[in-house]
């Protein structure tokens, strides 16, 4: 039966969120091309360079705020309807979507105010150019920080559906293991909701009353490590839905089914413990932090890599399983038995090769003291749109060619197109990504509009400036056309008429391994969020109290207009 | 619980890896001396910075030498530039001689990095960054603010010259 008719409401639900996650798509993307041709010189005619903090602020924020929070809530009430089966509690979750929604839209205005001349509206100037970290004194609008605080209660009331549904599920069948994608999803939001708390005591706490006029003094210091309390967590809040398409759905694509259920909470569970206490790696060149806790913090960093590489294992093997079913042969012969031509498939193992590469370039900038040479560099966003820009966002785009049927109950349309588009993506991020990183070992800054400067010129270790510039240009691009491409997909799929019969389903073959192989004390979600609790109060409880210490708004810093 | 073989082996070799990256960072910091940013260079009042009344030599940013092999190089960062560092105004340390960077800001958060260098940290209001470096090869070298600070942020770079130890004038030490 199809999903959207074995689940309307949640379908219903699933298509609006999805819908609000595709239109930030498409804007953020609009910008993303905009900043391309901008910084790299080829083009600088959109706007003028006071004007293109405004784009980058809104390319970052909604792309990696409203795109990722609003599908990730789509794709989790999709798994948690399907693998509890039962329709998703309806007041608890659109109250939670509206919320998201509305902070949404204050935000997203508060931002687009800065290229209409930052009009005074109730008596602040309407604009946010201060990017998507907001690291205070720098002040935005009042109305961007209520809508961040709206759109992060909005995500926990979203997670309270999730609860909901286990709990009523747990009265049912009280002895049975909880289905893996409802045991990923639940502990994905149990660390959300641990990290979270963070940035929204710096939003609701400090930046609110600050930005009011209420208290006139905030310590930057304090407001960025709360910041940042929640800033790497969320990476894996981007991550960890990615992993369950990876580790759920990938290998019944493929053509075979889960490798191990165990390892895949043992996976989890560790994302669980060890997302929190390793804020401080963002923050090793930071003045006014001991380095005794940015050690902590690098150690824990490094163990994070566990899971990550686990997850390699266990997709690759459930991937090769796949193959040999579907006839493959040879050591690496198999690789050409495999389905590259569904692009649900394709789309999510070009962003599992991509997030290879992220990972590595992500294991420098973990290195405390390598980490001097690209730290703020253009090697940092080089990083990131690998991680959240292509394992997160493609494997979001391929899945939504798997998914969006099923809550639509409508064939996928232009299937050439969606066929090629995972490609062009993974080329477009090749060219764009390999010219980041290699600028950034040559100094180039990152978050800048014009890296030129009058006093001295960059000069290129691996390549020229000038060859760099033009990879990414062109790999801007190839990015942009082929989110023009999905979204076209996406919209024909939509306005389609139903009819016929779907070629996808949400049945799933059981894993090789069971979760009868996989001990029952993973399932105790009390143990492990105590544990993450404990490793959180000795990697920030002594820096934190250290900053309090002092006064909590001391040294203190006024709002400053950008 | 159940763990195929290959997959022990795995993970047995990530975490040799994740152990031996962390040995290597050891090194790093007690074997080869590379010194973090921490909190040694104290706080400050940034309103006191922005208006000049610190009492400190931050209120007329420059050079201080120490003694004949240490010099104190403070930087007031501000919406946009260094001070000094910035245009006409560049930083000149001599080679071959240990110099200290001590770095604040008079409004936001702003970077200070010197190209070709490890020098490279966050300025924070509030907060004194100290950062010791000695450069063994003389030039000009490239300074750049790499955290956004606001609409003119692309314009605020500077320069460092690094000049021979012989020919380094103490008289342009400004303190």
């Amino acid at each position: 039966m199809v999903f959207v008719d074995e689940y309307p409401k949640t379908s219903k639900l699933v298509r609006s969120e999805f819908v609000v996650a595709f239109v930030a798509l498409g804007i953020g993307a609009l910008f993303g091309i905009v900043q391309a041709l901008h910084r790299t010189g080829l083009f600088r005619g959109f706007v003028s360079s006071a004007d293109y903090y405004t784009l980058l602020t809104g390319h970052g924020v909604l792309l990696a705020l409203v795109f990722t929070t609003f599908f990730i809530a789509g794709l989790f009430a999709w798994g948690v309807a399907n693998s509890l089966e039962r329709e998703l509690p309806q007041r608890t979750a659109w109250t939670a979507f509206w919320l998201m929604l509305t902070g949404t839209v204050l935000a997203a205005v508060a931002i687009l105010g800065g290229v209409f001349g930052a009009p005074s509206v109730f008596g602040h100037d309407l604009e946010a150019d201060v990017l998507f970290t907001f690291y205070a004194p720098m002040k935005a609008h009042p109305a961007f920080y209520v809508g961040a605080a709206l759109i992060i209660v909005g995500s926990w009331i979203a997670g309270l559906a999730y609860f909901q549904s286990l709990w009523a599920w747990r009265s049912e069948h009280p002895d049975e293991r909880i289905p893996l994608k409802t045991f990923m999803i639940v502990t994905t939001m149990l660390m959300w909701y641990i990290s979270t708390i963070g940035v929204a005591v710096e939003v609701v706490v400090f930046l609110i009353p600050w930005s009011l006029g209420l208290i006139s003094q905030v310590d930057p210091l304090l407001t960025r490590t709360l910041f940042w309390y929640f800033g790497h967590p969320v990476v894996y809040f981007w991550l960890m839905p990615a992993y369950l398409v990876w580790y759920t759905i990938l290998p019944k694509l493929a053509g075979g089914r889960l490798f191990s259920d165990p390892l895949a909470r043992v996976v989890f569970v560790l994302f669980l413990l060890l997302s929190t206490p390793v804020g401080f790696h963002h923050q090793y060149v930071d003045p006014g932090i001991p380095e005794g806790f940015k050690f902590i913090a690098m150690t824990n960093t490094m163990f994070l890599l566990l899971p990550s590489l686990l997850t390699a294992f266990t997709v690759v093997a459930s991937v090769e399983h796949g193959a040999r079913q579907r006839g493959g042969e040879g050591y690496f012969g198999w690789l050409r038995s495999l389905p590259w031509d569904d692009p649900a498939f394709s789309g999510c193992m070009l962003a599992g090769l991509m997030f290879a590469a992220g990972g590595f370039s992500g294991m420098i900038n973990a290195g405390m003291n390598i980490n001097y040479l690209i730290h703020n560099t253009l090697w940092v966003p080089g990083h990131f749109h690998l991680t959240v820009g292509t394992a997160f966002a493609l494997t979001a785009m391929a899945i939504s060619y798997w998914l969006v049927p099923q809550i639509t109950g409508k064939k996928l349309q232009r299937r050439s197109v969606a066929i090629a588009q995972p490609y062009v993506w993974f080329v477009g991020m090749a060219l764009m990504s390999n010219a980041m990183h290699r600028a950034g070992l040559a100094g180039i800054p990152r978050r800048t509009a014009e890296p030129t400067y009058d006093e001295f010129a960059f000069e290129g270790l691996v390549g020229t400036v000038a060859e760099m510039r033009l990879q990414i240009a062109i790999g801007g691009l190839l990015l942009f056309v082929a989110a023009v491409m999905f979204l076209a997909v996406m919209a024909e799929t939509w306005l389609a008429h139903r009819g016929g019969r779907l070629s996808v389903n949400s049945d799933f073959p059981a894993p090789l391994s069971g979760a009868e192989h996989s001990p029952r004390i993973l399932d105790n979600y009390k143990l492990w969020t105590a544990i993450a609790l404990v490793l959180i109060v000795i990697a920030y409880g002594p820096p934190l109290a250290a900053m309090l210490a002092d006064g909590i708004t001391v040294p203190g810093s006024p709002p400053i207009p950008v | 619980m159940q763990v195929h073989n290959f997959e022990k082996v795995w993970l047995g070799a990530a975490l040799l890896l994740i152990v031996g990256f962390i040995a290597t960072i050891s090194y790093g910091t007690v074997g080869a001396g590379v010194a973090m940013v921490d909190d040694s260079g104290g706080q400050i009042d940034p309103q006191a910075v922005q208006s000049g009344e610190t009492g400190t030599t931050f209120d007329d940013p420059g050079i201080v030498k120490e003694n004949e092999s240490h010099y104190v190089v403070y930087v007031v960062a501000q919406q946009f530039q260094f001070v000094p560092g910035s245009g006409d105004n560049p930083i000149r340390v001599p080679a071959n001689t240990l110099v200290t960077f001590k770095v604040t800001s008079a409004d936001v958060l702003h970077g200070f990095a010197i190209t070709e260098t490890n020098i490279n940290t966050m300025v924070i209001p509030g907060q004194v960054a100290e950062v010791t470096a000695r450069f063994d090869e003389t030039g000009t070298y490239g300074l750049v603010c790499h955290e956004y600070c606001g609409a003119g942020h692309h314009t605020m770079g500077g320069s460092v010259e690094v000049v021979p130890e012989s020919q380094y004038n103490a008289t342009e030490v400004t303190n």
